[in-house]
């Protein structure tokens, strides 16, 4: 897979700092935020966004937030790509304002609605056949979260998907192993593993730390597309504020004023 | 209705390269067929995975293409609900969804195969447009309608197989979102959709026989429902029969019901419907009906004129 050659790990690295620092910065204005599942998959959206997605003549890459929860971290990403406006930010979640926790369908820069867990993939795999029956050569990028890969509907699809060869559809597993009631390998051990299973459904699969991008660059440079692709990030839930890493109570919360300063000073400390 | 729904969307698929067929392992009998090998891309068969059946259409809907996604009503529906909300609704997107078989007419299948409580279930959904066509000639009409909008998913409710053309004689062209007048009197009107158009008709040959003069109405468009239609024929006529293969809650007589107390109008409005249970009895279609008084001579019968 090719990687954008303006792609540089560095600038990566202060931006997904700058995300979660902004984030924590709004979670001061806002009760409802889910943090924690932002800053699990902020370098793989991020190496979305500037390392992969391709804008074409006539054509252009499409990416799902299917995880739509975590949709913060694309509303400043979409803002920095002149999408949104600080306004629209500065207004998230707030009456007069256009965004809310979950994407919608119409906002600039959201290519679908998603909120409910599942919906996805099969919206990926219909938008990656469009491409597919109209010649294009884009690719359908989505990220899900390992809560929606319990759910039926998107095992369905990703049997659709490898019926009709999408070898342009990759799918991100934001796999922090977390969720509400708890650690996914306690709640729900046959779960795993997960990379035999989606093999199993004749996809290309692999593990990489979802954290460290150089590992995923070095690997995705290696992948050859030759079906759909799921690339299992393996994450922290909360990464970057060491009292919020892999604990459930900050899927939702927003920290106190407290909580705040300190994940702020802490923030930096974890990322140098 | 199965054989022409094939037909019309294949000439739609040959005029139209947006048209696409995204079915739940429907039987390849039939001419569906004929689209399949036309248009092997833009046809998809999905397998007993109804869910995807809607994901995946929404998906090619963001993608610019008209999906027109088929199976059996109560999984068409149903099974995945959320996705119809989600997917097709909440993102307003021009997918149809083709529910065959409605009703109670799979009548030996059980109460897993019948449909009563579609409609009521589609209409409140925003966004949704909901049609019932009550023959062949009026499903192409609904059909095309479907094929050409721009925007915004349908629920259609079509019946089985071997429906008579009705509407051949119709005073009335099919006009989306307009209740269609077959025929006109002024003493009774019976306005009823789908498939129960049959025994509509038969019901006001009876009623003509009794000297009544008799309009008879299809309500193709269940949602949006013509509002002004409905009240005008409320004006027109002294005594209104509503026949729906369908129960109460959400059905176009309680919607009837509805507009003549806003409109406070004196007509009397008899509504014939299923009941609110489940079916747990086998036999003809006609044995289901008549269990749920919903047959012809149960209608002939408790009608009072």
């Amino acid at each position: 897979m090719l990687i954008n050659k303006e792609f540089s790990l560095s600038k990566s690295a202060n931006r997904c700092f700058s995300y979660r620092k902004r984030i924590l910065e709004i979670s001061q204005t806002v009760s409802a935020l889910h943090a924690a599942g932002a800053f699990s998959c902020a370098e793989i959206i991020d190496l979305i966004y500037y390392g992969l997605k391709k804008e074409y003549k006539n054509y252009s890459d499409i990416f799902i937030m299917s995880k739509g929860h975590s949709c913060i971290i694309q509303y400043l990403i979409l803002n920095d790509l002149g999408f949104l406006t600080k306004k629209d930010i500065d207004s998230y979640c707030k009456s007069r304002g256009k965004l809310g926790c979950h994407p919608d369908y119409g906002t600039p820069g959201i290519q679908a609605s998603t909120g409910s867990l599942g919906h996805g993939m099969g919206l990926a795999v219909g938008i990656a056949h469009g491409f597919k029956i109209k010649k294009k050569k884009s690719k359908v990028f989505l990220i899900i979260s390992d809560g929606e890969l319990q759910e039926g509907s998107t095992w369905e699809c990703m049997m659709m998907a490898a019926n009709l060869k999408l070898d342009n559809l990759v799918c991100f597993l934001d796999h922090n192993g977390s969720q509400s009631f708890g650690k996914t390998k306690e709640t729900h051990p046959m779960f795993y593993p997960i990379e035999m299973k989606v093999k199993g459904f004749n996809w290309n699969s692999y593990s990489v730390n979802g954290h460290n991008t150089k590992s995923m660059v070095q690997l995705l440079k290696k992948i050859k597309l030759n079906k759909p692709t799921m690339i299992i990030g393996n994450t922290v839930k909360g990464k970057g504020v060491s009292f919020m890493e892999h604990k459930p109570i900050w899927h939702y919360r927003s920290p106190n004023k407290d909580e705040y300063n300190f994940a702020i000073n802490n923030l930096k400390k974890v990322i140098k | 209705m199965r054989n022409k729904f094939a037909d019309v969307i294949y000439q739609q698929g040959k005029i139209d390269e947006r048209i696409c067929v995204v079915v739940s392992d429907i039987s390849p009998a039939g001419s569906i067929e004929k689209f399949r090998k036309k248009f092997p891309n833009r046809f998809i068969n999905c397998g007993v995975a109804e869910q995807s059946m809607i994901g995946i259409a929404s998906g090619l809907a963001l993608e610019g293409f008209r999906p027109f996604c088929y199976t059996i009503a109560t999984f068409a529906l149903y099974r995945p609900f959320e996705m119809v909300r989600v997917d097709m609704c909440y993102q307003n997107l021009p997918v149809t969804v083709v529910g065959m078989g409605s009703g109670i007419i799979y009548s030996t299948l059980g109460g897993t195969h019948h449909t009563i409580e579609d409609v009521s279930i589609a209409s409140s959904l925003p966004n949704m447009t909901v049609l019932a066509p009550c023959d062949p000639d009026e499903m192409k009409l609904a059909t095309e309608w479907c094929a050409k909008r721009t925007k915004g998913p349908v629920y259609m409710r079509l019946g089985k197989v071997g429906e008579p053309i009705l509407t051949k004689n119709s005073i009335e062209k099919f006009k989306f979102g307009k209740i269609r007048y077959l025929q006109k009197g002024n003493d009774v009107a019976i306005i009823t959709y789908g498939t129960f158009m049959n025994t509509a008709i038969k019901l006001s040959k009876y009623l003509e026989e009794k000297k009544k003069k008799v309009s008879v109405i299809s309500c193709h468009t269940l949602k949006p429902l013509d509002y002004f239609g409905i009240k005008k024929m409320l004006n027109d006529h002294d005594n209104i029969i509503v026949l729906e293969e369908h129960v109460l809650h959400g059905g176009l007589g309680m919607q009837i019901r509805n507009i003549s107390s806003i409109e406070k109008s004196r007509s009397r409005i008899q509504h014939f419907h299923l009941k609110d249970k489940f079916i747990h009895t086998y036999g003809s279609y006609e044995n289901l009906l008549d269990s749920h008084e919903l047959s012809y001579s149960k209608i002939i019968r408790n009608l009072k004129l």
